[in-house]
């Protein structure tokens, strides 16, 4: 790619995220609450994107992953009285572990056995948060008090517990992560893993070990997950099994079918209009399921390639 | 009461979910084996089948073995119509691509579970067996609608066995299923062999609901649990293949049943789920079946 494609890459990200830290000052309580948590849940679909979007891997399971990050962060908080940042580096590294497990096992096999073995190891993680119910307290789930939610440094500490902090805890966790994705797929290893997603045995015959960088993708995309499990747990201080639930490893699928898959701004465009589509739907009927359910199977059927894409696809060529 | 009784009780129980397990698994392997499709909604067939039995028997009082029998007659039916008319809006327009048709039916889950809160409700509610004779065993007493049970589940697989096996119809299946170009052109339409292929696995998960609903009530959650065990015994009885998911479905059934009562569920549904990924790892065309491999 030439310079100056990158230079507008680059430009655009920048102006998309200036925007959105702009908007902290100007959106009403209700629509800040819900962009903040839409920031969080959008990191979880770009961990996701780089799986599913960019390597091809569609797991059915990445629920564990977010899970994972959410549990290994609320855990150690509420039984040992950890602080904040241990227990986010408890998150992540949980998350890293199961990943590397889990894809280790599972990418010994490809296509829909590779989805219903991340649908099940999933599912008997979720089942897992269930038996052990005195510790996770099951359904009803841990509710971390506020006072406990707070982030030291050296300059003194902040309450995760009000909204402004929240807001900016997650627009910079979430401009981290667009910007690793956005560094990582313009990378040699990026380029590596839509190659493999493209042609997996041109790749195995070009010298590629495609295993391990299978292997590697869902590493970075399940600790990316977690990282957003992790954060959630702390900024809206609840952590219950549902997030373990198969629903969560349909919703991201959902996202980013809706934003584009294998784009780097389509995860977030996806989540955001789910939550507003749910959110609206939610206020009319109870029914919000169904809008899930429709929305599949309208993207797959009519518009396979979401927002991002088709823009990419008609206008815009250079965008990651 | 001594283990031994105790022993003979699970298995009986362990028994009548291993015949309606087998049933809806066979539905299951049906579509994967025929058209390649894995049909994440087949538990809410299921489920449908199960709510549209307890509105079959609402609809008549008097004798609950009417309601059973416009039941069991009306509900697969109806049931089938809805899978076909999936089938021909959606997955045929998908060309049966096998991750869009998994995304499309993931879809189709969401969209039956919430038509079923809706219309029907949150509460679980009971269908009245056609007949309560009880069997009096030295030990115990066992519902004869238990035994029934067991027993037409047992002629249904086997009227499966000989459509699939004896008749023409069974023939163009197989034919379709061991290679769908040649079956084309051999003029035998592909399209309409796979639609009521769909709309019969469909109808065999709604029977086996209509069977099960007298002894478990009706609820709108309920297809879950029957879609993970189908498909746990679909992939150790070999994707495709009816002799090794009728063993499998033995298999599962009546080690479920067993230590379901001496130990938690929860960790029996754990060990079993987190057994079969692992199968599905190492073994990918199932403990039983040489043939029907996984793949793509």
């Amino acid at each position: 790619m030439t310079g100056p494609a990158n230079r507008k890459t680059l430009a655009l990200h920048l102006a998309f995220l200036a925007g959105l830290a702009a908007l902290d000052f100007v959106l009403p309580d209700y629509h800040h609450g819900v962009l903040a948590r839409v920031m969080v849940l959008a990191v979880f679909a770009m961990g996701y994107n780089i799986a599913f979007g960019y390597t091809g891997l569609l797991s059915l399971g990445h629920a564990m992953f977010f899970a994972a990050g959410l549990y290994g962060a609320a855990l150690p908080i509420y039984h040992l009285g950890w602080s904040v940042w241990p227990s986010l580096a408890t998150g992540v590294v949980a998350g890293l572990a199961l990943a590397v497990i889990v894809a280790a096992l599972a990418l010994r096999t490809a296509g829909v056995a590779f989805m219903i073995v991340t649908l099940m190891f999933s599912q008997v993680f979720h089942l897992t948060t269930l038996y052990f119910t005195t510790y996770t307290r099951g359904e009803e789930g841990l509710v971390l008090p506020q006072n406990v939610r707070r982030l030291a440094f050296p300059g003194g500490e902040i309450s995760l517990a009000s909204a402004d902090t929240r807001y900016w805890i997650a627009f910079i966790l979430f401009a981290a992560v667009l910007l690793f994705t956005l560094a990582l797929v313009r990378s040699r290893f990026g380029r590596a893993l839509v190659a493999i997603r493209e042609n997996e045995e041109r790749m195995r015959m070009l010298g590629y070990d495609v295993f391990a960088s299978k292997l590697a993708a869902m590493a970075v995309s399940g600790t990316i997950s977690a990282a957003a499990g992790a954060a959630y747990a702390v900024l809206f201080g609840y952590a219950g099994s549902g997030f373990a639930s198969i629903q969560y490893s349909i919703l991201p699928l959902l996202w980013v079918l809706l934003g584009g898959a294998a784009t780097v701004l389509g995860p977030f465009a996806g989540t955001l209009i789910m939550f507003y589509l749910i959110d609206t739907a939610s206020s009319h009927t109870t029914a919000n399921l169904l809008v899930v359910g429709v929305a599949l199977i309208l993207l797959i059927l009519y518009f396979p390639k979401g927002i991002m894409g088709t823009i990419r696809d008609k206008w815009v060529r250079w965008l990651p | 009461m001594g283990f031994g009784p105790y022993f003979l009780l699970a298995t009986l129980e362990g028994l009548v979910s291993a015949a309606v397990l087998a049933l809806t698994a066979v539905g299951l392997s049906l579509v994967f084996g025929v058209m390649r499709v894995v049909n994440v909604a087949h538990g809410e067939f299921f489920m449908m089948g199960a709510v549209l039995a307890w509105w079959c028997a609402s609809l008549v009082s008097g004798n609950p073995a009417l309601g059973f029998l416009i039941a069991i007659l009306l509900s697969p039916l109806i049931v089938a119509g809805v899978a076909l008319a999936a089938d021909r809006l959606v997955l045929k327009r998908l060309h049966y691509e096998p991750e869009a048709t998994i995304v499309a039916t993931i879809g189709l889950l969401y969209i039956i579970q919430q038509l079923a809160l809706t219309f029907y409700g949150a509460e679980a509610r009971p269908v009245q067996a056609p007949f309560d004779w009880r069997i009096q065993l030295p030990w115990f007493g066992y519902s004869g609608y238990k035994f029934f049970v067991i027993a037409a589940a047992s002629a249904i697989l086997l009227a499966v066995w000989f459509l699939l096996r004896r008749t023409n119809i069974g023939l163009i299946m197989r034919a379709t299923q061991i290679d769908r170009e040649m079956a084309q052109a051999f003029a035998i339409p592909v399209d309409r062999v796979y639609a009521g292929v769909f709309a019969f696995g469909a109808a065999l998960a709604a029977l086996a609901a209509v069977l099960i609903v007298p002894i478990k009530q009706a609820h709108y959650l309920m297809g879950q649990d029957p879609l993970l065990l189908s498909f746990i015994v679909v992939i150790i009885g070999g994707l495709g293949s009816l002799r090794g998911t009728v063993v499998a479905a033995l298999l599962i059934g009546l080690s479920d049943g067993i230590i379901s009562m001496f130990f938690s569920p929860t960790l029996a549904k754990m060990l079993a789920t987190l057994l079969v990924a692992l199968v599905l790892v190492f073994r990918p065309q199932g403990l039983f079946s040489p043939g029907g491999r996984l793949v793509r």
